[in-house]
């Protein structure tokens, strides 16, 4: 396949692609199967990125992992942190450990409880904001020290439960990606079928352009044409079908966490576009592919 | 133009056409006979390169058959007008699209050669039938067809088997014309005809061989012809 070829097939007159007679169920069938598969890849694409956001999210969040609790008697809580604090400044470990101030913790109880909340006069524990350096720190010890110094400490280590998260998020995403090449694949197997039903119906079309003297090139370049404009119109319908059913989820919310967060973001609402080509490629190959090879076989 | 050398032919049985030497020089007329069955579809399908010889060799414009790869002989095609026996077209497209198919697939530009086109399809009198589905024809409009297609790249040879089978006698002798004129311009003509009356009236006019198939020999037909 040369450049020439290719140029050939775009420019290509509108008469090379009428020598070949409009076949209704190879039609239909590249159709449907481009339009099926480009749907399916939306979908696929959906879960890659949102799965990639979620393990991207999770990740950035393991590193500053672990909060302490400190539930302690309202005229003790400023001393039990104190010492907690000073406990946590002194281990190895730990890049930085801070307290949240009573803003910052009403905040974190607004969406339950309403804005005006009086933290400071309710029994609300102190949160301690722990974040890890490089090497990390040994749970089991702190907790331990912890448990004698300040009694009402409970270390909530959320590295724990999110690493397999994470993990899971990621081969999600790699599952999707695999779920696309697969897409590719059982799309070029579908027009390879056609394809070559449609040109074993033709043959005795391809015996009378042989007999008037026309080369295998310009052949396949009428079925190449015929297939790959089919499946670029079938793409394009079942990509514009699956973004719909993508934009149609409910909004994403942090609330609703991963289910809802199943869609495209700012600028990869664009990233759908590129199924058509790719399928019109993926169908251009194979149509391809299956007439020189039958063409061929046909000498 | 065109050589077969001690060519033989066999479709797997027995030897169809044995040692059978043709030349086909420029501006030479040939009519070929023979009973049916005897091979003269076969020997023309060797000329024009359909078929490999099972003995001898081949040559096209000076190249040898086998050594031609399926581009080349694509544009050997090209060179050489064939009228088969069973006229064949693309039933999809109409009458005017069939004839002007082999300057569509060499790539002309056809509006160039629309005058060409008209005055062909109104010599061979389809002018009427340019719309037509060849499924809608007759015989002999499709062998007239099939002629007007075979000619309309103005090809060195022209290659017929049994092209006025179907017509009646005025309309072949219009075939036979126009096949006539085109020899006169320099191109080879071969035609397979078991018309006696037809091939009398071109030796009228022309200077033309004609051949018999007998006996898997080729021979030159008796002075009766
Ligand atoms: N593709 C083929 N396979 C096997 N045998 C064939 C094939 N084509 C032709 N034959 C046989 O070869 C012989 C010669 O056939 P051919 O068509 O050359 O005869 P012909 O002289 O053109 O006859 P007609 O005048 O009836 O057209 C016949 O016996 C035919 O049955
Ligand atoms: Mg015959």
């Amino acid at each position: 396949m040369s450049a020439g070829t290719i140029r050939g097939f775009l420019l290509g007159d509108a008469q090379a692609a009428r020598v070949v007679p409009p076949s209704g169920f190879t039609a239909n069938l590249t159709l449907f199967a481009s339009g099926a598969m480009a749907f399916l890849a939306v979908f696929a694409l959906a879960l890659s990125l949102a799965s990639g956001r979620l393990a991207d999210r999770w990740a950035s969040e393991l590193a500053r992992s672990a909060t302490l609790r400190i539930n302690a008697p309202l005229d003790q809580r400023t001393a039990q942190t104190n010492a907690a604090l000073t406990i946590l400044r002194q281990t190895p470990g730990i890049a930085s450990a801070r307290a949240l101030s009573a803003e910052e913790q009403a905040a974190l109880l607004a969406p339950w409880f309403g804005a005006d909340l009086p933290v400071d006069t309710l029994p609300v524990p102190q949160l301690i904001e722990v974040v890890e350096d490089e090497i990390g720190y040994d749970p089991a010890g702190l907790r331990l020290r912890l448990s004698a110094e300040v009694p009402g400490a409970i270390l909530d280590d959320h590295s724990r439960w999110r690493k397999p998260l994470v993990d899971a998020a990621t081969s999600l995403r790699r599952l999707a990606l695999v779920s696309v090449l697969l897409i590719a694949g059982a799309m070029a197997a579908m027009i390879t079928l056609a394809a070559n039903a449609a040109l074993a119906a033709n043959r005795q079309v391809i015996e009378v352009l042989r007999l008037v003297g026309a080369r295998d090139r310009y052949i396949a370049q009428a079925f190449v044409r015929r297939f790959t404009l089919r499946a670029l119109i079938g793409a394009g319908v079942g990509m514009v079908a699956g973004v719909l059913g993508v934009a149609l989820l409910p909004a994403a919310s942090d609330e609703g966490g991963f289910l809802t967060g199943l869609g495209f973001q700012g600028t990869t609402w664009l990233l759908p576009l590129v199924i058509p080509p790719l399928g019109a490629l993926v169908a251009f190959l194979a149509t391809w592919y299956a007439a020189r090879r039958r063409l061929g076989e046909l000498s | 133009m065109i050589n077969l050398d001690s060519v033989g032919y066999s479709y797997g049985g027995g030897d169809l056409l044995t040692d059978i030497s043709l030349r086909l020089a420029p501006g030479s007329f040939h009519f070929l006979t023979g009973p049916s069955g005897s091979g003269k579809t076969t020997l023309l399908k060797l000329c024009y390169g359909a078929l490999m010889p099972t003995r001898g060799q081949v040559s096209l414009f000076d190249a040898d058959l086998r050594k031609l790869d399926r581009d080349q002989m694509a544009l050997m095609r090209r060179r050489i007008g064939v009228v088969h026996q069973d006229c064949r077209f693309l039933d999809h497209l109409p009458l005017s699209d069939n004839i002007a198919l082999p300057l569509t697939v060499s790539g002309r530009d056809r509006a160039l050669e629309a005058e060409n086109l008209s005055e062909l399809m109104q010599w061979v009198g389809l002018s009427a039938r340019a719309d037509a589905l060849p499924p809608e024809l007759s015989g002999g409009e499709r062998q007239r067809a099939a002629l007007a297609r075979a000619v309309i790249m103005s090809p060195d040879v022209i290659i017929a088997d049994e092209p006025t089978g179907n017509v009646d006698w005025e309309m072949s002798q219009r075939l036979l014309t126009l096949l006539i004129e085109l020899n006169r311009m320099g191109k080879a003509v071969l035609v397979a005809s078991h018309d006696l009356a037809l091939i009398r009236a071109a030796k009228s006019q022309v200077q033309a061989r004609v051949l018999r198939i007998s006996n898997r020999h080729l021979q030159l037909a008796g002075a009766d012809l």
